[in-house]
């Protein structure tokens, strides 16, 4: 227990230093998860409303698949994107594995199907709120997607958290993908396990007490925006 | 629509702010694939920062075990190797993805354990006997189980005692499948003996009660080598670089170097290049 109140002393002291390795960690953190959350929503919300709303042979089977998807392993994740970067792989003429774009490669497939599953379950249920309604006015399919996924777009805002969450807190993907090299790729989750295979639990704790106040902190950002943009536009 | 737009707009300065940074040019570097030891003692951080001030070249390193760092430099995904497992580097050399394997640094094994000692292994100079006593007692031993180099030493030693682990697994020989300081930690927690090599035992901070226990088997001598990657097979490699770096470890100036690390006054890794060059 003594470990407890050290981590929270640890990472009281590395906030209060500024300590420049910590920015830099949280800053990459940020940077990698940011960008995959953004690239999986710019997917995986058209590709959700799409779902929610065409009909079409084999589409239950992929609401499934989809669904079962928001479990993917990371470590799976990262082994496959592994195989796929290496220079021995299908793409490693890219040259781009143990670096930020590759671990934003991995979270991006890994918080993907969580976007789309999410997104699709909002859309499915307005859709069956406005369907009616809308194709009275003679609005056709593509069209009412857009409009589904304006209307929708404050719980929209949670599915793409969830996939944010999901992507800041991993460490299996980012660490195969990545290699967790010192001022390169090492993010918090993995200078977390880093810590801990040093027996430093407390400093190891203690990255993750500030782990989760920047999640937090991202949640409380997010949260406060959509509601000032909820008021002024009224909806 | 406006709301599409406005996200679409809330986005793009996002991706506009993060993108260059992630593509920010790299000057030339090389990546390293090592055993933990080196990166987890601090060595590293020790040594690669003299090299790169005198060749300008940045050392990336990977950190896994021994078993995956030459499965990475037998796919081509690492410019220069840096390991400790004799027998598996021959055969990374004889598949022809290695060339000029230099020896270049050693220190050795240790066995540690419970303070309780309920094996009675304290001071043993012999790791079979340590081993077989282990292995009689019942007592809980903690197996890296992740093809590492310690992982293969510990492997060697279990038979050369004449010890089959197979039948054991799952009762007091933990396969614990991890890296050398997961493997620490979960020998605290079960009050288990544990084969680590000194240097990770030296500077790991959570021993709870467990002590060094066996030290001094002439067999628990561990022997670093750097290798370089076969360019003819993978053409990706960083021949030059990797040759520098190389021929740096094993120079005077590198030898020195790792000859004067110390974590609280104490040496963990004794150079013994065959041939200093310069």
């Amino acid at each position: 227990m003594r470990e407890m109140s050290q981590a929270f002393a640890s990472a009281v002291d590395l906030v209060a230093r500024a300590d420049p390795e910590l920015i830099e960690i949280v800053q990459l953190s940020l940077q990698v998860s940011v960008s995959a959350v953004s690239i999986a929503a710019l997917i995986g919300i058209p590709a959700g409303a799409a779902l929610a709303v065409f009909r079409f042979p084999g589409r239950r089977g992929l609401v499934v698949t989809v669904n079962a998807m928001m479990g993917l392993p990371p470590v799976v994740v990262g082994l496959c994107v592994y195989l796929l970067l290496s220079r021995s792989g299908p793409l490693g003429g890219w040259g781009i594995l143990f670096t930020a774009p590759a671990m934003i490669v991995a979270q991006t497939i890994l918080i993907a199907p969580i976007v789309t599953a999410l997104s699709r379950a909002v859309i499915e249920d307005l859709w069956l709120e406005l369907s009616e309604q809308l194709r009275s006015l003679g609005v056709g399919t593509a069209r009412a997607v857009l409009t589904l996924i304006r209307e929708a777009r404050y719980r929209l805002l949670t599915a793409v958290l969830a996939g944010f969450g999901r992507a800041i807190a991993e460490v299996g993907a980012v660490l195969i993908v990545g290699g967790n090299i010192a001022h390169h790729t090492r993010v918090m989750t993995t200078a977390i396990a880093l810590e801990t295979s040093k027996g430093n639990l407390a400093l190891a704790l203690g990255l993750g007490v500030i782990l989760i106040a920047v999640s937090l902190l991202v949640n409380a950002l997010v949260y406060l925006t959509s509601g000032i943009a909820r008021r002024y536009s009224g909806a | 629509m406006r709301g599409f737009l406005n996200r679409v707009r809330l986005l793009l300065p996002l991706m506009i702010a993060i993108v260059p940074a992630l593509v920010h040019p790299a000057g030339r570097f090389i990546t390293l694939a090592s055993t933990t030891s080196t990166q987890n003692s601090g060595l590293f951080d020790y040594l690669l920062p003299a090299f790169t001030r005198k060749t300008g070249i940045e050392v990336r390193v990977i950190a896994v075990g021994t078993g995956q760092a030459l499965r990475l430099a037998a796919n081509g995904d690492a410019d220069v190797l840096l390991v400790h497992d004799k027998a598996g580097e021959m055969r990374f050399m004889s598949d022809g993805h290695g060339v000029n394997r230099r020896e270049f640094m050693y220190n050795d094994y240790v066995i540690v354990g419970p303070a309780s000692d309920p094996a009675a292994v304290r001071g043993l100079t012999d790791a079979g006997a340590a081993f077989r006593r282990i292995a009689a007692a019942g007592a809980n031993f903690a197996s890296r189980g992740d093809d590492s180099g310690t992982n293969r030493e510990e492997l060697r030693l279990w038979e050369t005692a004449g010890i089959d682990t197979k039948s054991a697994t799952g009762g007091w020989y933990k396969e614990v499948g991890a890296g050398m300081g997961a493997t620490l930690n979960t020998a605290v927690g079960l009050q288990a003996y544990t084969l680590t090599d000194r240097a990770t035992w030296a500077t790991f901070r959570n021993r709870g009660n467990l002590e060094l226990l066996v030290d001094g088997d002439p067999r628990l001598f561990n022997q670093y080598a750097v290798i370089e990657i076969n360019p003819a097979l993978h053409p990706a490699v960083k021949v030059e670089e990797a040759r520098q770096f190389a021929d740096w470890l094993v120079s005077a100036e590198g030898q020195a170097l790792i000859g004067s690390f110390t974590v609280d006054g104490q040496a963990l890794f004794f150079p013994n290049a065959a041939t200093p060059a310069y």
